[in-house]
């Protein structure tokens, strides 16, 4: 028995290694970016893959600053065709893009999502203002005593951010700083919350570097508690532990109505209807960006905006409302289809 | 004097006897109770996996009266009149059948959001069964059959049990009237669970009821082929010239620290160094089991050489010696009397390593692997992912059928990972020889 007078394992791996010269072309759309979106944008790309001549897209979930990264990377097939994100590119981003030959980028605004805050069905329902939401879960708060004054927040139970509420100790489980969740959260109601104490919001002109850290820094005494990316766990956790509360997107809640409930925010309810037309606080647009360079040379992507844009996807009763999207008004719908389809460069 | 010490001694032997078989027995207890609570956490780990995805490999079938209506589905006959045109067979509206059934099955139904509403029992899916049947057998068409349905997702968690019929409407998903359907549908035995052959055969799909691990076992087997093509080879080499050629100097010391090290690194930094020297620097595609099998290899090499290496030395001098001793070259003596021996052991240090390359997750992140793909990849280059990234994506999707199917898919894993093991075993057992 002799294994070296065999050259088939040998003649098989220099097949495997020779052939890493390849990828001259791609029949697929690549699409990176945001975790929030990816539920939509794969329920779309299913429906093309199904009805269109062209192959389904491939959907990675990178996150909204790694998907950005990814496609700013430049022009050609090895750099994806779609970015998503769950809030808007920033303009040094844009910078960015140019920078490496990504010059024309289309912006399409697809919907909304709701952040909700949520506790076990069997737990009362909560009625926060952003302001109580703000002073519970930052880091440092202003002193009750000394107007003007921040201190480590002293906050213990619900009843002493304010007497309304329940005397059950303050646990709210949340996105990691990682997650596009977090940062709208942060954004919505941490500083608006915080900008109803003056003192702060004067801070915002005089020093916005203190303001942020006053306003976006979250607690890391325990009342906090990052549970990654998980919803599904945070909702697990809400059932078995009815006095934590839970930050997630709508859809999740959607989903497990039968098991979680969510807060009334500044009086509101996050239903779906108070999320469309604005009067839910805590929610935010969402995002695509397509690579104007690869609409030709990538097949099928024309037809895929087309599709995205179409009313049985997003319009009112379209299949992304059925997976928790949030729809846009009609004439903001009719506006970025317009865009899609002429291919109308992004204004920031 | 000595016979009173040897007396004391014995005494004081006895006395301490029982203490000594205490101690012995608490020992003893103490390593039985630790295996068993090891064995009740395992117990419980699977208990939960497999009470909570059994349910998965059965799926929800609704029976309704399909009338295959040429008109409805608007496919156009030949002009000679034997059959119909293929391209509008093949784009006819199917889902107008499913509708149209529906309706006929439950006449009551008018306002337009309760016909939406009506139509959502039956999964998106299956108009596109009916589309294959046709394609396969056009002569059906023009027929009335009583067929078996594919249920979505909400009708499904409702049949098994996971969506309580009985709390107040606002409190689940699936609201009274569509609980009221199917408890027509029920009475009249037209709600079945069939065995979800999908799961086995489909992609990835966003609808829990068409979602399957097809795609995913698919990738696994193209990443893990290119895995032991590649590193079979390379870690048995490379254990063989370590182990029967090389000098025993510092630079083979170094490299078989380095081995040893490389065989502790976290899972990720090769995913990391896979992203920047197989996709930056060699341009070779994002998502590709080409790429994952390449990354997975470096990370299996080290395990594979020193399983090699452990197998070789175990061979005994004398083999080596008498080999030598009638005239057999080095070469001769490895290829023809160690290398034999020494294999099953380095196929099962492979298997092993092959089964550590199944369910790592973390280094496929940063090459594109964790991807929501549909179609069943067809070779190295298509893009795909695996099964623990698969079983990643799903714990993360909100609806809630995809709990089931998380575990389900991991049982599936848990499978491949046992016959893995089991076939090591096994060649170890088969053809491994002590001396």
């Amino acid at each position: 028995m002799n294994l070296f007078n065999r050259p088939t394992l040998l003649a098989l791996t220099m097949a495997v290694a020779s052939s890493s010269v390849m990828a001259a072309s791609r029949d697929y759309i690549t699409i990176v970016g945001s975790s929030t979106v990816y539920p939509f944008t794969t329920v779309v790309a299913e429906t093309f893959g199904k009805q269109s001549k062209f192959k389904t897209p491939k959907i990675e979930s990178t996150g909204t600053g790694g998907g950005v990264k990814l496609f700013c990377a430049g022009v050609g097939v090895e750099h994806p065709d779609i970015t998503n994100a769950s809030r808007r590119i920033k303009a040094s981003e844009v910078e960015k893009c140019a920078e490496n030959g990504v010059k024309e980028i289309i912006e399409v605004k697809i919907g909304y999502d709701g952040i909700v805050i949520a506790n076990s069905k069997s737990a009362p329902v909560y009625n926060f203002t952003l302001k109580d939401i703000y002073l519970a879960l930052a880091k440092d708060v202003p002193d009750p005593q000394a107007a003007g004054k921040l201190i480590p927040n002293p906050y213990k139970t619900w009843k002493d951010v304010n007497p309304a509420y329940p005397a059950v100790a303050i646990e709210v489980m949340g996105p990691p700083p990682t997650s596009g969740t977090r940062d709208a959260f942060v954004e919505l109601a941490m500083e608006e919350g915080c900008k109803k104490i003056d003192f702060i919001k004067a801070m915002e002109k005089s020093d916005g570097k203190a303001f942020k850290a006053a306003c976006h820094t979250m607690r890391e005494d325990g009342a906090f508690i990052e549970a990654g990316e998980n919803d599904n766990l945070i909702v697990q956790k809400l059932v078995t532990n009815p006095n934590a509360l839970g930050i997630f997107g709508y859809s999740f809640l959607e989903q497990n109505s039968d098991k979680v409930k969510g807060s009334l925010v500044n009086g509101v309810a996050p239903e779906f209807e108070a999320i469309a037309n604005g009067n839910y606080p805590v929610s935010r647009a969402l995002f695509f960006y397509v690579k104007k360079a690869h609409v030709g040379t990538i097949p099928g992507i024309d037809d895929f905006l087309q599709e995205f844009t179409s009313e049985k996807a997003w319009g009112d009763e379209g299949y992304l409302s059925d997976k928790g999207l949030i729809p846009m008004p009609k004439d903001e719908r009719m506006k970025y289809a317009d865009d899609a389809k002429a291919l109308n460069n992004l204004k920031m | 004097m000595n016979k009173s010490m040897q007396g004391k001694t014995i005494e004081q032997v006895n006395a301490s006897l029982a203490r000594r078989y205490a101690k012995d027995r608490r020992f003893r207890r103490l390593g039985l109770a630790a295996i068993f609570s090891g064995l009740a956490f395992v117990l419980m780990l699977f208990g939960s996996i497999v009470s909570n995805g059994y349910s998965a490999f059965g799926q929800t079938y609704l029976r309704l009266n399909i009338n295959f209506d040429p008109q409805l589905l608007g496919v156009a006959p030949l002009q000679n009149g034997a059959g119909y045109e293929l391209k509008t067979l093949q784009q006819g509206d199917y889902g107008a059948l499913v509708k149209a059934a529906l309706r006929a099955e439950f006449p009551e139904v008018k306002s337009r959001s309760d016909l939406r509403e009506l139509y959502s029992l039956i999964s998106s899916g299956a108009p596109r069964d009916l589309q294959q049947m046709v394609l396969s057998n056009p002569a059906i068409i023009g027929s009335s059959q009583s067929l078996w349905l594919i249920a979505d997702d909400d009708i499904d968690m409702v049949v098994k049990g996971y969506i309580n019929r009985k709390v107040a409407e606002s409190e689940r998903r699936v609201n009274d009237q569509k609980i009221a359907w199917i408890e027509q549908l029920e009475a009249k035995a037209a709600v079945a669970r069939q065995f979800n052959t999908r799961f086995f055969t489909n992609g990835d799909s966003r609808e829990p009821e068409l979602a399957g691990i097809g795609g995913a076992i698919m990738g696994s087997f193209y990443t893990l082929l290119i895995t032991l093509v590649l590193s079979f080879p390379i870690g048995v080499s490379a254990a063989i010239y370590l182990e029967e050629f090389a000098p025993r100097n510092r630079w083979t010391d170094l490299i078989e620290v380095n081995i040893n090290n490389l065989a502790a690194v976290p899972s990720i930094v090769f995913g990391l160094l896979g992203m920047a020297v197989f996709i930056n620097f060699m341009q070779m595609p994002r998502s590709a089991p080409l790429v994952g099998g390449l990354v997975l290899t470096l990370m299996t090499l080290p395990t594979i050489i020193i399983a090699s290496r452990a197998a070789l030395k175990a061979v005994p001098p004398s083999i080596r010696e008498a080999a030598l001793g009638i005239g057999a070259s080095k070469l001769q003596m490895v290829g023809q009397h160690v290398l034999p021996l020494a294999l099953p052991g380095m196929l099962t240090g492979a298997i092993i390593g092959m089964a550590q390359a199944l369910g790592e997750s973390a280094p496929l992140l940063m090459i594109g692997m964790v991807a929501f793909i549909v179609d069943v990849p067809a070779g190295i280059y298509d893009p795909s992912t695996v099964l623990p990234v698969q079983i990643f994506l799903w714990a993360d999707s909100p609806e809630r059928a995809f709990v089931e199917r998380t575990s389900a898919a991991i049982m599936v894993l848990l499978l491949f990972l046992l016959l893995m093991n089991l076939v090591a075993i096994l060649l170890r057992r088969r053809f491994e020889r002590r001396w």
